[in-house]
């Protein structure tokens, strides 16, 4: 179709129109690493005895004797052949560090976005369709809740009350308990991939181990789309064009679904779009708690210890998936919204 | 007479807001023939819309049917339940609305709603309500109907909008239609077609119908019998011959004395209005030979990034004094050939000389900078939206006094704005109100007031009184030519409203596709016009006088 063309056509300008500020992103961290306090050489020095030689030794392997500019230019000359180079803590490539774990945060994250996507939405046209009840009181006050706790805080709390005190959580540490042998890794998605390996009894644990930690995230970001979707309700159904709606007697479920919602969904789906990736980077706290071996804690690891490359590279792989998100709520909207390819 | 399809008993309806209940419909009682095509004029805040939700059970939450029964067919509907008004809405009643492209779901392919429409009373596979979808869109006479089934409504034009609107509220065989202005907004030429489609098929299908409408020529063309409402209360019902020529009620008095129709004149229009045609008529001498006209426009043209040319060619001088009105089609470029001349956007092409010097080299962008400012003055369209919500009245009049010609905060700015209120006949009071708490008539006087402030010399007034009722738009249409004669103003008058650039103007310029149709002094010009699309432009505004229309079967 005309319509879905036009939408790919703009997508691709959007994507092009994106690579400049990718490669800020890329000038900006770089440089912003070699100003941060901590000299790398230090930390991974043999002891904290070590002589000023050997520090001297590990700068010049690690090329931070060279003039900035030139370090610079070595760094994007580097990612620019799919380098991102070796993470010092681990002692691995960045980029193989980063695809082992990126499928866990993604699986995370979009796993909690779809829980939040399916209790907040129903909540906001609740909450919408008797405004100022007790209903609607109610999921304010289970938006504020959400909000408010700090997700370490609710997540220590759903690890006492679901694996303390009830025992129906599986011990929360980790994708997958140790008795459980992990599938074929494939695509890195541990459900996916336990599937596939038809292993459906590995699929169940990590299934169970993924809930409590999605939840976590998931009631922190109930609170902002439950908000959009009752507002974005509430101007829909007072609008004339569910007055003519009514006008001619369409059922209230034709009303309220295919009329209503339909064109109040369109900001959700921009605002699910932003919390997505704001949750993937910023998560690091539920990944701590879960001891998840997501990027996020990753990053921050490799911060603490001045390891240059994890941090550039992480940075780099999140503003990737910033873009890549963007263009396709931007897909997702130029579908659902006709009127989004005229502009 | 027959039994009446639909009878109105006592009608009250009330709104709670937040300073109590407001009755908006207080005791009307009317009755709707099978068949009749009923006109139900007043102003806004008549509650003559109300009426009509009242009927239909549209109304918003906060209004409620205080008192009065609304039989239909002999049973009282008001007491219906929601399950058994379901099967009311579409299949005995149903509303076309005023905004149609806001009346259409936006994300909905317009066929699509129209067999939404048809399935909610009948059951028949989708594919069968298309079909039906389909005979529907000829039967509004939209033209290459199968490609418009697959239209958005932002795809198609206003006039457009409301074809299919009609055509979602006929889909199932309504006995009574309410039209709530069902073509305000529209051009004069689309309302004429819309209008009479709405007529031909009530006929058709010997459909009842209630024209809700604040524009009394309308309800004389179309409507056998007008009812007039004002502040909830229905003062008169008659014919519409009789009700224009002989106007029993005060109120209805005053509502055909305001109506702009092809002969009256500004100083009709308010029979006991505030001031009489006593000022001191500046003729104004005819310029010393050799001196530049006010306004020299040059071919100018205005194409768009996208390459399409909203205004092609256009020419024109001013004197001053003059007043020149500019009418045409929505897309005929006027408001975009207005905006150019007084430097809200660069044309691409062509000059604009002002007292002899080019303008339209400075950036419109800069423009507010020259000294040529002040002396261009704009009225908006729209009094709400262009007075800035978060500034007092005084604000609004003082800003341009403070950007413009420096003026410092002091009793000089307080005593120029008291002098501009008052000219405008804005009470002093008033001015520490915020745009909100000002009625219509009143944010217009504060939107001309900070346009005169600055005592500027050319005015281009873009619509000023499309948003205001009849009455108010008398009383503004008469300042306005007040402040003309008394300053020696030049007017540019931008308007779709014939009868009132022909009060306002001294000459008229026709305006098509960004090109000049015709020109020449505004009474003879409509009086003859020499083009065809002129003369449909003449024909398309509804008259009070002429016999009222047969309606075309």
């Amino acid at each position: 179709m005309g319509m879905i063309g036009a939408t790919l056509i703009r997508a691709g300008q959007r994507f092009l129109s994106s690579l400049p500020a990718l490669f800020g992103v890329l000038v900006f961290t770089f440089l912003l690493m070699r100003v941060l306090p901590g000299d790398p050489a230090v930390f991974f020095a043999s002891g904290p005895n070590a002589g000023k030689e050997e520090i001297e030794v590990i700068r010049k392997q690690l090329g931070l004797d060279k003039p900035m500019p030139e370090q610079l230019a070595i760094y994007l000359y580097d990612v620019g052949r799919g380098n991102l180079g070796r993470s010092m803590m681990t002692g691995q490539p960045v980029e193989k560090d980063l695809k082992e774990r990126l499928p866990a945060s993604l699986e995370l994250t979009l796993t909690a976005l779809l829980i939040a996507l399916i209790s907040a939405v129903p909540l906001g046209v609740v909450a919408a369709l008797r405004p100022n009840s007790l209903i609607d009181h109610g999921v304010r006050l289970f938006c504020s809740l959400g909000v408010c706790v700090p997700t370490f805080v609710s997540g220590l709390l759903l690890i006492y009350v679901f694996y303390y005190l009830l025992g129906l959580a599986p011990d929360p540490t980790g994708r997958v308990d140790i008795f459980t042998t992990p599938p074929p890794a494939r695509t890195g998605f541990l459900l996916i991939d336990f599937l596939l390996a038809g292993d459906l009894d590995g699929w169940w644990a990590a299934v169970r181990q993924l809930m409590l930690p999605a939840f976590t995230m998931a009631l922190f970001v109930i609170a902002p789309l439950a908000r959009i979707t009752r507002a974005s309700m509430l101007v829909s159904l007072g609008s004339e064009f569910v007055r003519t709606a009514r006008s001619v007697g369409l059922s209230r479920w034709r009303i309220v679904v295919t009329y209503a919602l339909r064109n109040a969904i369109l900001p959700v789906i921009t605002i699910a779009g932003i919390v997505f990736s704001t949750m993937l980077g910023a998560n690091v706290l539920v990944e701590k708690v879960f001891s998840w071996p997501g990027v996020a804690s990753y990053a921050l690891d490799a911060l603490l210890v001045s390891d240059y490359a994890p941090v550039q590279g992480f940075v780099l792989l999140m503003a990737s998936v910033f873009v890549v998100v963007n263009l396709l709520v931007d897909v997702l909207y130029g579908i659902a919204d006709p009127r989004a390819t005229v502009a | 007479m027959s039994a009446p399809l639909l009878s109105i008993e006592d009608l009250n309806v009330t709104f709670s807001t937040r300073r109590g209940l407001v009755q908006a419909v207080r005791g009307v009682s009317l009755s709707l023939q099978p068949g009749e095509m009923l006109g139900l004029v007043g102003e806004s805040g008549s509650g003559k819309s109300v009426t009509g939700f009242a009927v239909t059970r549209l109304l918003d939450k906060a209004g409620r049917i205080a008192n009065g029964r609304i039989l239909y067919k002999g049973q009282d509907i008001t007491r219906a339940s929601a399950a058994d008004f379901r099967n009311l809405h579409g299949a005995a009643m149903a509303m076309i609305f005023q905004n149609p492209r806001a009346a259409l779901n936006p994300i909905r392919a317009v066929g699509q709603q129209i067999a939404d429409a048809i399935l909610a009373h009948k059951r028949i596979s989708s594919q069968e309500a298309r079909e039906a979808a389909l005979n529907l869109l000829r039967a509004v006479q939209i033209r290459d109907p199968e490609r418009r089934m697959n239209a958005y409504p932002h795809e198609l034009s206003g006039g457009m909008c409301q074809r299919v609107m009609i055509a979602i509220a006929i889909s199932c065989n309504p006995q009574f239609l309410i039209a709530d202005e069902p073509t305000t907004g529209l051009d004069v030429t689309t309302q004429k077609v819309v209008m009479d489609l709405l007529a031909s098929i009530a006929a058709e299908r010997g459909m009842a119908t209630i024209l809700i409408t604040h524009d009394l020529g309308l309800a004389a063309r179309y409507c056998s019998r007008v009812v007039v409402m004002e502040q909830g209360r229905l003062v008169e019902e008659a014919a519409p011959l009789t009700l224009f020529h002989a106007p029993q009620h005060p109120y209805t008095r005053r509502l055909v004395a305001a109506s702009p129709t092809a002969t009256s004149r500004v100083t009709d229009l308010v029979p006991d209005g505030e001031l009489k045609p006593s000022i001191e008529v500046k003729d104004g001498s005819p310029p010393a030979h050799g001196t530049p006209p006010l306004l020299d426009v040059q071919r100018i043209v205005k194409r768009f990034d996208d390459g399409t040319a909203a205004v092609t060619d256009f020419s024109m001088t001013m004197t001053a004094g003059e007043s020149v009105g500019l009418v045409g089609e929505s897309g005929s470029g006027k408001s975009t050939t207005s905006r150019m001349i007084c430097r809200l956007i660069d044309p691409s092409e062509g000059e604009i000389l002002f007292d002899g010097y080019s303008i339209s080299k400075i950036p419109a962008r800069d423009f507010h900078r020259s000294p040529s400012r002040k002396d261009i003055q704009i009225v908006f369209q729209d009094p709400n939206d262009s007075l800035n919500p978060r500034f007092t009245a005084f604000d609004c009049i003082a800003h341009p006094l403070l950007r413009l010609l420096r003026m410092r905060s002091g009793d000089a700015l307080r005593q120029r704005v008291e002098e501009c209120a008052h000219r405008v006949g804005l009470p002093k009071e008033l001015l520490s109100r915020f745009p909100h708490q000002l009625s219509g008539g009143q944010k217009a006087r504060v939107g001309i007031a900070r346009a005169i402030a600055c005592s500027p010399r050319l005015l281009v007034l873009d619509e000023p009184t499309a948003a205001l009722d009849v009455s108010v738009q008398a009383v503004v249409l008469q300042l306005l030519d007040r402040l003309r004669r008394e300053d020696n103003l030049a007017f540019l008058f931008v308007s779709h409203d014939l009868n009132v650039v022909r009060m306002m103007c001294d000459r008229t310029i026709v305006l098509r596709a960004g090109g000049i149709v015709e020109q020449g002094e505004s009474r003879a010009l409509f009086a003859n016009p020499r083009t065809d699309y002129t003369r449909e432009l003449v024909d398309a505004v509804p008259h009070i006088g002429a016999p009222a229309a047969l309606v075309p079967a």
